[in-house]
C-alpha cells in the first residue's frame, strides 16, 4: 500500500461536511458586514467562520508507522502465520526424529533376524516350502511353481489382490471420471495443444504394438510354463495400449475400445475368474472331485485352473493399465 | 453343521460378486443388488451363528483342495459368526439410513460406484472376520482401505477429497507397518497360518532365541491396526473423514471398519501372538496408557466442538479409547468388555450420524449448534433416534452404552492398584464429559419452540458470517425443509425404529450377548 493511499484512507475517516447549525438571524447590513458575514462587493455571499474541523490534521509518522502495520497484521493475518510457521518447524522436526527413530529400530531389529540364506532359518525349512517345491508338479500341473502357488494354492489370496486392482480403478474412475457428453462438447481440454499424428511415433507404434501383444498374449498363455503370468503379461498389453493410444489417439483407440467394451471385459474376466475360483473352493472344501483335469505338464493346455484364471487376470490388468492412464489423461475412456 | 460350513466362504464371495456386477449396472439395479446382497449374508450368518452355537467348537474350512498351511483357509467360531452377522445388520440399516441423502450427496451416474465400494468393503470386513490366514487378511485390509477411501471422495467436495487424501496416507502408513510386521513374524517363525504361527511363537517364547523381533513384531502389527482404527495420537484424519462425507459413509466408517480393523487385532493377540506373550510383552500397558488419554482428550474436542457431526466424529475418537483400555486392562473381563463395546459403540455410532442427518435436514441444511436449537420439534424421529443414541453413550441404564461401562467398571475393580485407580477415575470423568456435550446437544434440539423467536435474528447473524458449504447440495440447489414427518420419510423412521429397538436389545439382553461373547472368546484360542 502506498504512502497516498494510507493518506487518502486516513482522510475518509474525517467528517468532510459540517452542518451548520446556526439559525439564519436578520442583521442589518452593516453589522453583517463588520462582523465579516457579508460583502457588499459579492451581496450575498456568506462568509464562514473558520471551524475547527476544517483544519485537515496530517498523520505524524509516527501514527501512520502503527496504521501501516495494523494493515500488515491483518491483511496478512500474521499471527496465524506466526503460529503455523511454529507448527510447520515443529511438525518437520518431529517428522524427522520419527523416522529417524522407526529406521533405527527396523534396522536393530533387522539384527536379531535370522540371516539370509540360510538353510536352517525357519522361512526356509518350514513344511510348507518342502510341499510347494516337492509336490508342486504334482499337484498343480504347472512347471512354473509360481503360478501353481499363487494361482491354485492361494487362489483365494490372488483373488482379492485382483480386487485391489479393480477396486483402485472403481475410485480412480469416481475421481476423475467425466460424462463423455461433456467431454465431447468441451473440445477445448489440454489435450488440444499436444502434438498429433507424430510421424516417428505412430512408425514406431506400427511396428512395436503388435510385437508387445503378441508377446503379452504369449507371456499370459505360458504362465504355467515360464516366468510370467497373467499379472505380467496383462501389464504388457496395457502398456502396448498405451503406446497406440499416445500415437494413435482417442478417437482411433475408441473404435475397438471404449467405456462399454471396457466394462463387458473387465466384468467378464472378473467373473470368470470368481466363478472358477469358487468352484474349486466348494468342491475341494467339500471333498467332491472337480473335473479340472491337470493335463501332461510342459504342455500349453495344462495346470488345471492355472489358464483360464491367467487369461481372466490379464484382461483385468491390461484394461486397469489402460484405464489408469485414459482417466488421468482424459477423464473417460 | 452340514452345508452350512460353506456359508462364510459364500458369504465372502457373493459379496465380491456383487461388487463386480454391480460396476456394470445402472443406478437403480445396483442398489437393488446391493440391498439384496446384504440381506442374504445376514441370512447366512444367521445360520452360520445358531450352527456355532450349537456345535460349540471351531470350525476350520479349506478354500480348495489343498489343506491349510499350504492353501487357504477359513476359520469360524461363535464370535466370528455373531460379528459377522452384527456387522451386516448395522451395513443394512446404515445404508438405508442415508438413502435419501444420495441424490444430494453423490452423483447421480456416480452412485453405481458407490454400491461398488459398499459391496467390496463388505466382503472385506466379512474375510477380516473369518479369515485364519495373516495375508489373506493383508489382501483384505488393502480392499477394505481402498474402498473406504473411495466411500469418503464420491461426495466430490474440496473437503471430503482433503479428508480422503488424509485418511488415505495415515491408513497406508498403518497397512505399511502391518504389512512389516506380517513379513517379520514370517521370517521368525516360516509360517503364515495363524495356527502354525502360535506354535512356532511358543517356541520361540520358550527357548528364548529372537525375542527383540518378536517384541518388535508384536509392537509393528499393534502400531500398524491402532493408526487405522485411529487410536489417540493417530486420530487426527479421523474427524473430517466421519464429518464430510456422505451419512452412510460416515455410519459405515465410524462403527464397521475401525471395527473390522480391531477385531482383527483381538485375533492376532489371540491367535497369531497368544494373548499371554502380548502380555508380558509390556505392549498393552502402551494401549492402556493412550486408550485413557484418548477416552478424555476426545471428550475434550468433542465438547469444544460446533459442528454436530464432528462432534459425533470427535466422541468416536473417545469410544475407541474405551476400547483400547479394555485391551490394555489385560485380563479375559476386559477384553469381554471391549468387545461388547465394540457392539454397543456400532450400534449407537451409526444411529447417532444417521439420526443427526435428520436434524440438519430440518435446519436449512447447516450443522451449527445456533441453527440446530429446537429441530428435534421439526423431525421427531430423528430427535428420538438422537435422544436414545445420546443415552446410551452417556451410560443410562437399559441401553447398551450402560452395560458396556458396566463391564469396563467391573472388569477393572479386578486389576491392581496401579491400573485400577487410573481406570475407573478415567472412565467416571469420561462419563462426565460425555454427558456435558451430548446432554448440551439434546436440550438444544428439544429446546421449545415459542422461545425460537427471539433467537432467531441473533442465529441468522451467526449462520451468514459462518460459511456452511454444506448448505449447498451437490447441483449447487439449496436444500430447505422446515419440517419432516414419519410419513414423509418412511424409510429413514423405519431404520431409526430399528435402531433404537436394536440398542435396548443389547441394554436388555446382555447377559445372552455377554454368555456368547464369552464363548467366542474360548473357541478363538
Amino acid at each position: 500500500m502506498t504512502q497516498d493511499e494510507i493518506n487518502e484512507m486516513l482522510k475518509a475517516k474525517e467528517p468532510n461536511t459540517v452542518v451548520n447549525d446556526e439559525k439564519p438571524v436578520k442583521k442589518s447590513g452593516f453589522k453583517s458586514w463588520y462582523e465579516g458575514e457579508n460583502d457588499i462587493l459579492y451581496s450575498n455571499l456568506k462568509m464562514k467562520r473558520a471551524y475547527e474541523d476544517h483544519i485537515k490534521k496530517e498523520p505524524t509518522l509516527k501514527e501512520h508507522e502503527i496504521e501501516v502495520a495494523k494493515v500488515r497484521y491483518d491483511v496478512f493475518d500474521v499471527r496465524k502465520n506466526t503460529e503455523l510457521k511454529a507448527f510447520n518447524w515443529v511438525y518437520k522436526v518431529s517428522a524427522v526424529l520419527f523416522c529417524v527413530a522407526l529406521a533405527l529400530a527396523l534396522v536393530f531389529t533387522v539384527s536379531y533376524l535370522p540371516p539370509v540364506g540360510d538353510p536352517g532359518t525357519p522361512a526356509n525349512s518350514s513344511i510348507v516350502e518342502q510341499r510347494y517345491i516337492e509336490n508342486g508338479l504334482t499337484e498343480t500341473g504347472a512347471v512354473n511353481i509360481v503360478s501353481g502357488i499363487i494361482l491354485t494354492y492361494r487362489a483365494f489370496d490372488t483373488f482379492g489382490e485382483t480386487n485391489v486392482l479393480f477396486i483402485a480403478t472403481c475410485c480412480v474412475m469416481c475421481m476423475l471420471l467425466i460424462d463423455e457428453k461433456i467431454l465431447k462438447a468441451h473440445k477445448d481440454t489440454d489435450s488440444k495443444y499436444e502434438t498429433k499424428r507424430d510421424d516417428i511415433l505412430m512408425m514406431t507404434a506400427k511396428v512395436l504394438c503388435p510385437i508387445i501383444f503378441i508377446f503379452g498374449i504369449y507371456v499370459i498363455l505360458n504362465g504355467q510354463l515360464s516366468p510370467g503370468g497373467g499379472f505380467s503379461g496383462g501389464a504388457i498389453m496395457g502398456a502396448g495400449m498405451i503406446l497406440f493410444v499416445s500415437a494413435f489417439g482417442f478417437t482411433k483407440t475408441q473404435r475397438f475400445f471404449d467405456e462399454t467394451v471396457y466394462k463387458i471385459a473387465k466384468i467378464t474376466a472378473l467373473c470368470m475368474y470368481g466363478l472358477i475360483g469358487s468352484y474349486f473352493y466348494l468342491t475341494g472344501a467339500n471333498g467332491i472331485n472337480n473335473h479340472i483335469p491337470l493335463g501332461i505338464p510342459g504342455h500349453i493346455l495344462s495346470g488345471g485352473i492355472i489358464l483360464p484364471i491367467d487369461i481372466a487376470v490379464g484382461i483385468e490388468v491390461a484394461c486397469t493399465m489402460y484405464a489408469f492412464y485414459a482417466l488421468f489423461r482424459r477423464g473417460g475412456l | 453343521m452340514g452345508f452350512v460350513r460353506n456359508f462364510p466362504a459364500i458369504s465372502i464371495l457373493i459379496c465380491m460378486f456383487a461388487a463386480i456386477i454391480s460396476s456394470g449396472l445402472p443406478r437403480k439395479a445396483a442398489r437393488l443388488l446391493n440391498t439384496l446382497v446384504i440381506l442374504a449374508v445376514f441370512g447366512l450368518s444367521l445360520t452360520t451363528f445358531i450352527g456355532c452355537l450349537q456345535l460349540g467348537e471351531p470350525v476350520v474350512y479349506v478354500m480348495g483342495i489343498f489343506p491349510a498351511p499350504w492353501g487357504n483357509e477359513i476359520r469360524f467360531g461363535v464370535l466370528e459368526s455373531g460379528m459377522a452377522l452384527f456387522f451386516s445388520i448395522i451395513m443394512l440399516l446404515s445404508i438405508w439410513g442415508g438413502r435419501h441423502k444420495m441424490k444430494d450427496e453423490v452423483a447421480r451416474d456416480k452412485e453405481f460406484l458407490y454400491y461398488v465400494f459398499i459391496n467390496l468393503l463388505f466382503s472385506s470386513l466379512l474375510a477380516l472376520v473369518y479369515t485364519n490366514d495373516l495375508f489373506t487378511a493383508y489382501v483384505f485390509v488393502e480392499i477394505n482401505t481402498i474402498s473406504a477411501c473411495g466411500l469418503i471422495v464420491i461426495r466430490e467436495n474440496g473437503r471430503t477429497i482433503e479428508a480422503g487424501v488424509r485418511y488415505m496416507i495415515m491408513s497406508l502408513l498403518g497397512s505399511g507397518l502391518l504389512l512389516l510386521g506380517i513379513m517379520m513374524t514370517y521370517d521368525i517363525t516360516g509360517h503364515l497360518l495363524m495356527s502354525n504361527i502360535k506354535e512356532a511363537v511358543g517356541g520361540i517364547v520358550s527357548s528364548g532365541e529372537s525375542l527383540v523381533p518378536l517384541v518388535v513384531t508384536i509392537a509393528l502389527l499393534t502400531t500398524g491396526l491402532c493408526i487405522k482404527s485411529a487410536l489417540f495420537p493417530f486420530h487426527s484424519w479421523l474427524p473430517d473423514a466421519y464429518g464430510y462425507s456422505t451419512v452412510s459413509s460416515a455410519a459405515i466408517l465410524s462403527s464397521l471398519v475401525s471395527k473390522g480393523y480391531i477385531f482383527l487385532l483381538i485375533k492376532i493377540f489371540y491367535r497369531v501372538i497368544g494373548f499371554d506373550t502380548v502380555k508380558s510383552s509390556r505392549l498393552l500397558n502402551v494401549l492402556f496408557v493412550f486408550g485413557l488419554i484418548a477416552m478424555i482428550s476426545g471428550s475434550v474436542s468433542a465438547i469444544r466442538e460446533n459442528d454436530i457431526r464432528r462432534m459425533i466424529a470427535f466422541s468416536s475418537i473417545a469410544q475407541i479409547g474405551y476400547i483400547y483400555m479394555g485391551f490394555g486392562m489385560g485380563t479375559r473381563a476386559g477384553m469381554v468388555a471391549s468387545i461388547f463395546h465394540i457392539l454397543s459403540h456400532a450400534a449407537t455410532k451409526s444411529m447417532l450420524f444417521i439420526s443427526a442427518i435428520g436434524l440438519t435436514d430440518v435446519s436449512h441444511g447447516s450443522r451449527h449448534f445456533i441453527d440446530l436449537t429446537g429441530s428435534a420439534h421439526r423431525n421427531k424421529i430423528a430427535g428420538i433416534g438422537f435422544l436414545t443414541g445420546s443415552l446410551s453413550m452417556v451410560g443410562i441404564p437399559l441401553f447398551s452404552g450402560f452395560i458396556s461401562k458396566l463391564q469396563f467398571m467391573d472388569a477393572a475393580v479386578s486389576l491392581t492398584y496401579a491400573k485400577m485407580l487410573p481406570a475407573l477415575i478415567v472412565l467416571g470423568i469420561s462419563t462426565i464429559l460425555n454427558a456435558i456435550y451430548f446432554m448440551k446437544t439434546v436440550l438444544r434440539i428439544y429446546m421449545p419452540i415459542e422461545k425460537l423467536g427471539a433467537n432467531r435474528a441473533q442465529a441468522d447473524v451467526v449462520t451468514n458470517t459462518v460459511a456452511t458449504p454444506q448448505r449447498m447440495g451437490i447441483n449447487g440447489v439449496v436444500i430447505e425443509k422446515e419440517r419432516i414427518t414419519l410419513r414423509e420419510e418412511k424409510l429413514y423412521g423405519f431404520v431409526i425404529h430399528l435402531f433404537v429397538i436394536l440398542n435396548i436389545a443389547l441394554g436388555v439382553c446382555s447377559n445372552t450377548i455377554l454368555d456368547w461373547i464369552r464363548a467366542g472368546i474360548d473357541m478363538f484360542s
